[in-house]
């Protein structure tokens, strides 16, 4: 069958606060949709399958893996990524605790290790230093930069909540 | 690169038994966390996605007599979280958390968590022969690498594993499923939902093609008092369990009165064994008569070489969730 068959989806999303329009087959994954139709390339392809979490982002507010998700169920929601978090001159808390605790080695996995911690301060179910790593285990880093992406997020979790982990 | 398919969203369980009928192809979408997973393998072909996501089933209703039903749609995290799960059902609050990543459960649904399909390497590889990707091909992982799979129920054709943890804690429950079928609705019990291999392994469950499951019932009694849910896995965070178990019981007067043991990651479903429920009523609830019980589980189990060592790992997590029940620890 030609693929060009089948009908092109037109939906809207709420991404970092701007409705855009995007025009998208059935089968474009949100990761692609955000990456290649929307041109937030913020946002990493890992493994593509939901095993590393580098894909990470906020649909009403929940961290969840792009990659395993079609951009066609999420008409009308608001996606939030990396991009949307902050700016050069006034960085989201979390990415200024990145950069404080050098929380990263090439970088790739960073996008989605920051929106998985800003899904997980709105949890707010981390009570205890192994609470935080189980509640990151969806994010993996290939350079094992994992004590510090601890260290940061832990910084931005006692400072908000004003309880020490 | 995913197959191409059309899509459309169905606006009650109705409309989307009769969409899936229109095609054997036609698959309806929860999360989609194993679904896409499949689709990018390229292991399942696709004609139309239905989404069921928007049919309003993502609500967890009190019913009269004290159980709950749990709306299909509804989120592992949701559900996990809900305070009154929590607080009557803290089995499958635990359970559910052990499994999968924050990310995962907050899109995976309760009916798609029942229908995920088993991660054997064989099954996921479409370059080997599998019974239950592809019937009467083979089973390369009776003679390779099996030691995530089954000991118990397995068959000549098939010895995958049932992945989930929220299975194993319903099946202990003696939940329902409620089910939406091309001509009406039925209600069967948990543990006869999902099948073992026998020569149909490509049939993971009893559900029709055309059926959908609308949602679960909790019965009234959560074992609340006394539960736990002990899961051994390769790493201690996001990995599927070697092998684990969800018990709860009733202690009166330190005598055990009603208990239930579920076991997973041994079997191509959740395993329950009535016979070693039945031998610890009205017993002390020591070690020794744990590991009895335990061994009235595990007895006829097999091993397929690599996995040799659940037949003892399954038997120990046994004994410890009915150890750790007696005073609700938690496993960290």
């Amino acid at each position: 069958m030609n693929l060009s068959e089948k009908p092109t989806h037109s939906l809207i999303l709420k991404i970092n606060g701007t409705d855009t329009i995007l025009k998208i087959k059935p089968w474009t994954s949100l990761l692609d949709g955000l990456r290649e139709y929307a041109g937030l390339s913020g946002t990493k392809k890992g493994c593509d399958h939901g095993q590393c979490g580098a894909c990470t982002v906020l649909v009403d507010g929940k961290r969840i893996n792009s990659c395993l998700t079609l951009a066609v169920m999420h008409d009308g929601h608001e996606i939030t990524t990396i991009e949307g978090l902050g700016t050069l001159e006034n960085l989201h808390p979390l990415q200024a605790a990145f950069v404080e605790h050098d929380a990263f080695q090439c970088g790739y996995c960073t996008p989605g290790q920051i929106c998985s911690a800003v899904g997980l301060m709105n949890e707010g179910k981390v009570k205890t230093e192994d609470d935080l790593r189980e509640m990151m285990s969806g994010n993996l880093c290939r350079c094992g930069a994992y004590s510090n992406i601890f260290d940061a997020v832990k910084e931005v979790i006692n400072h908000k909540t004003g309880v020490l982990l | 690169m995913m197959s191409d398919f059309s899509f459309q969203r169905a606006k009650t369980p109705k409309e989307a038994v009769i969409l899936l009928g229109l095609h054997k192809d036609n698959k309806v979408i929860g999360g989609g966390t194993n679904l896409l997973d499949m689709m990018k393998e390229g292991m399942t072909d696709s004609h139309e996605i239905i989404d069921i996501n928007r049919m309003g089933l993502n609500k967890i209703i009190r019913n009269e007599d004290g159980g709950f039903l749990i709306g299909a749609s509804v989120t592992n995290t949701d559900l996990a979280y809900h305070k009154e799960i929590e607080k009557h059902y803290p089995l499958l609050s635990k359970a559910i958390l052990k499994g999968a990543s924050p990310q995962i459960r907050n899109m995976a649904t309760t009916a798609g968590n029942m229908l995920q399909r088993t991660r054997c390497y064989y099954f996921y590889d479409t370059a080997t022969p599998c019974n239950k990707r592809n019937p009467g091909s083979g089973c390369p992982a009776k003679t390779g690498v099996n030691h995530i799979h089954a000991i118990l129920g397995a068959s000549e054709s098939c010895i995958a594993v049932h992945p989930s943890d929220m299975c194993v804690a319903l099946a202990a429950l003696d939940a329902k499923v409620h089910i939406q079928g091309a001509k009406a609705e039925k209600i069967i019990p948990f543990v006869a939902f999902h099948k073992l291999p026998g020569n149909t392994p490509h049939l993971d469950n009893i559900l029709a093609h055309d059926e959908i499951i609308t949602g679960v019932e909790l019965p009234a009694n959560g074992f609340a008092k006394h539960h736990a849910y002990v899961k051994a896995r390769e790493r201690n965070s996001y990995a599927f369990a070697l092998a684990s178990a969800a018990v709860g019981y009733e202690l009166n007067d330190n005598l055990l009165g009603d208990v239930r043991i579920a076991l997973g990651g041994v079997a191509h479903k959740p395993w329950r064994n009535t016979e070693a429920e039945i031998f610890l009523k009205g017993k002390l609830p020591t070690k020794d008569n744990f590991r009895k019980a335990a061994e009235i589980i595990l007895e006829g189990a097999r091993g397929y070489g690599q996995n040799d060592f659940k037949i003892e790992l399954a038997k120990r997590v046994v004994v410890r969730a009915l150890e750790m029940a007696i005073n609700n620890e938690v496993q960290l």
